[in-house]
């Protein structure tokens, strides 16, 4: 008891100490405080953002802007970390001599060299090794791969498109009315459900009639090619590659590790146990081996996610405007550092703290049920 | 009534068993099994013999090995131009070290790794190593420091290169881990005051990049302290990275003390052990045996993550790479140069997950069936 009043009191009088100085110091050099400087003009601009930014919108605004463009490359490297990760994953259990060294090489190799070099070298190879925009590399008919970055088509929003949208939200609907049905017949008749397949099927199916409903547009913006550069279409620049195709190899690395080690954690008999009730390969997999694996996988390739999310304000390296990019900017023109840098914290915190929160609902729902 | 059965003709004998050895049935067990086997092996060499060779041609048939910058120029992109790493690998590997004085590095950087290296040993760990991790570290300082025994002192700016990698990383972990023991255990406490302490510092430090808690040390503390004290930006930083992994540490140490069976507990008190004595003698030794490799990752990881202060300009390995090919002769040489940085920190994090995989084998012998 005495102990622990000694150590709150202990870290309270830390902190007024701490904050005491800080204010001391503040008014010793004339440095102004307080928030106020978010509805001020930033007064530089961002080189990428999803939204139009000029340097007289705010500073609140271009923090805005900065998550933004963390969001985009975190959700992105999430999506692709996965794939490869699995993919490799997987790929480390393979019979195939070959693949099981490629995949185990891979795996090494990245998970032992620190991100920033990784993201440096990236960066030098994107903004070396590839030709100018003049003699763009075309790896196929519309993509440009240049040092300015890469350029592919996009379609041209048309009132078309809006019909295929409605079409995949009711396809979603549909399948979930399906699914609802097949779980209830299986229950009834033990007719294991088609789940899976009908539900894409649906939504596919869904989407391309509203597609054709819509009178089918297919206008494409597509880059194309001048004596001096390259117009048009959609454009990604080298630092966001950079930071995208660093980000996801690095984490795919760590993902294919978690991936094998949810797989070899199933029990061997849990297979012999499937072969004897006469399972088939595809649903050994789907209804024996994937619940049990995912059980073990999930918990830490969450962490993994929130990790890549973390790791993408090694973007400050590469010049990629992200949060931190924009809050060391913002702290260079203004000064302050305790708020330009508390923003930064609260923003992944919260991030964090709501993660968490879901995977701790998770948690609760896939808990093995005990007696 | 019995009858016996007799063969009343010959046995034919049975078809040798397939051959399971040798070069042909490894090669049909491994690359050639079915037709799934064979289709990936085919997708692979396919690849391989498209990549491959330009490759080696870049790093090995076109690579110009002297330092030599008209050579390098004249092959430009076609070849790997090795040379750069003989002409600046002092400036890489030391930083911006006084030049006459790295050997001052050299030596104190080759006695931290042996003493690394010797503590990996079981042979070794006996009272006299905490003596003589102490007299190092000592030396450590003394060399790259210097103001005493004659050596002309060298100002922490200066200091960098894989010496500042291993100082950070050593006394990071060195610190960090009897730390995170102390900050697990708090947070496993009866004592609400200091389980709320614990959770607060180790789930707000794992909520942020480690880049944010760096530019607080390195912009925010100066502001904390009283007027006219000033504490180096090094001390700075590497408080702060003590800060990040100690946390880390934390969770997988507590990690470890939830996987012991309560009975355990209950047990050391029994004997009458009182709290400090159950922690030391029965709960620890038991529940960090569980997480070594978990801990030899969070090693990795922080080893890895002492890069990352060159975000905040100071010269360690990654940082020193940047200051040694700024110059337009050579910076169209940099991909050689990270590599060759690269390879340095695959070759220490590879030793390091080895070693765990050792030590897990190694520590396990008691329990270990079989």
């Amino acid at each position: 008891m005495i102990y622990q009043i000694v150590a709150v009191l202990l870290v309270v009088a830390a902190g007024w100490y701490l904050v005491h100085n800080t204010l001391f110091n503040m008014r010793a050099r004339g440095i102004q405080s307080g928030f106020d400087f978010l509805t001020q003009p930033a007064g530089f601009a961002i080189s990428e953002s999803l939204w139009e930014f000029d340097s007289s919108d705010s500073y609140a605004k271009a923090y805005l802007t900065g998550l933004s463009n963390t969001l985009r490359v975190a959700l992105l490297g999430i999506v692709l970390a996965t794939i490869t990760g699995t993919l490799v994953g997987i790929g480390r259990l393979s019979r195939n001599f070959l693949i099981r060294s490629l995949c185990t090489a891979y795996v090494e190799l990245f998970r032992n060299v620190p991100l920033l070099l990784q993201l440096f070298i990236w960066y030098f190879i994107f903004t070396e090794f590839l030709p100018p925009i003049d003699e763009a590399l075309q790896p196929l008919p519309g993509l440009f791969f240049s040092k300015n970055g890469l350029q592919y088509p996009i379609p041209i929003w048309a009132t078309g498109h809006l019909f295929m949208v409605a079409g995949i939200l009711v396809g979603i609907v549909a399948s979930w009315y399906w699914a609802k049905r097949e779980r209830r017949r299986f229950e009834a008749t033990g007719r294991p459900p088609r789940v899976v397949l009908p539900a894409l099927g649906l939504i596919v199916g869904m989407a391309f009639l509203g597609w054709l409903a819509g009178g089918a547009p297919t206008a494409l913006d597509i880059p194309e090619k001048t004596e001096i550069t390259v117009g048009g279409g959609g454009a990604v620049t080298p630092e966001f590659l950079t930071v995208l195709i660093g980000l996801t190899l690095y984490t795919a690395s760590y993902i294919a590790e978690i991936v094998r080690g949810g797989i070899q954690a199933v029990a061997y008999g849990q297979h012999e146990a499937a072969a004897a009730l006469g399972l088939n390969g595809m649903q050994e997999t789907r209804l024996i081996l994937l619940p049990q694996a995912l059980r073990v996988i999930i918990p830490p390739i969450t962490s993994q996610y929130l990790n890549l999310t973390k790791n993408s304000s090694l973007a400050v390296a590469v010049g990629y405007p992200d949060l931190v990019s924009i809050s060391t900017t913002t702290l260079n023109q203004t000064g302050r550092a305790i708020e330009a840098i508390s923003l930064v914290m609260l923003a992944y915190l919260t991030m964090s703290l709501l993660t968490a929160l879901i995977m701790n609902l998770y948690n609760r729902r896939s808990l093995i049920r005990e007696r | 009534m019995s009858t016996a059965a007799v063969a009343l003709q010959l046995i034919p004998s049975r078809p040798p068993p397939v051959a399971t050895e040798g070069v042909l049935p490894w090669l049909k067990r491994n690359l050639f099994s079915d037709w799934k086997n064979t289709l990936g092996t085919l997708i692979v060499l396919a690849v391989l013999v498209r990549y491959l060779p330009p490759l080696l041609n870049w790093a090995v048939f076109n690579a110009v090995a002297r330092p030599d910058n008209a050579a390098c120029r004249a092959i430009g992109h076609e070849g790997a131009c090795w040379g750069v790493i003989a002409e600046k690998y002092r400036l890489i590997l030391f930083g911006r070290y006084p030049y006459e004085q790295q050997w001052r590095p050299l030596v104190a950087t080759t006695l931290m790794v042996v003493l690394i290296a010797a503590s990996c040993y079981r042979a070794f760990w006996k009272p006299w190593l905490i003596g003589a991790w102490v007299v190092v570290l000592t030396a450590f300082f003394v060399l790259m420091h210097g103001g005493v025994l004659g050596l002309t002192p060298v100002e922490t700016a200066r200091w960098g290169g894989f010496p500042l990698t291993i100082m950070l990383s050593t006394i990071g972990l060195a610190v960090a881990f009897p730390l995170s023991v102390l900050v697990a255990l708090g947070r496993r406490s009866r004592l609400p005051g200091i389980r709320t302490l614990c959770v607060l510092y180790v789930e707000l430090i794992r909520g942020v990049p480690l880049i944010s808690v760096l530019f607080m040390a390195s912009f925010m503390f100066p502001l904390f302290m009283p007027a006219g004290w000033s504490i180096d930006v090094l001390v700075r930083v590497q408080v702060g990275i003590i800060l990040f992994s100690a946390a880390y540490l934390a969770e997988v140490v507590r990690g470890g003390l939830q996987a012991l069976p309560r009975g355990q507990v209950e047990a050391a008190a029994s004997l009458g052990l009182s709290y400090w004595q159950t922690a030391r003698k029965v709960v620890l030794p038991q529940s960090l045996r569980l997480v070594v490799p978990a801990i030899m990752n969070t090693f990795i990881g922080t080893f890895k993550d002492t890069s990352l202060v060159t975000i905040v300009s100071l010269y360690d390995l990654t940082g020193a790479l940047q200051l040694a090919l700024g110059d337009s002769d050579w910076r169209k040489f940099f991909l050689e140069g990270q590599l060759f940085v690269a390879a340095i920190y695959f070759v220490c994090c590879f030793a390091m997950s080895r070693y765990s995989q050792w030590i897990e084998r190694h520590l396990n012998t008691g329990t270990r069936r079989k």
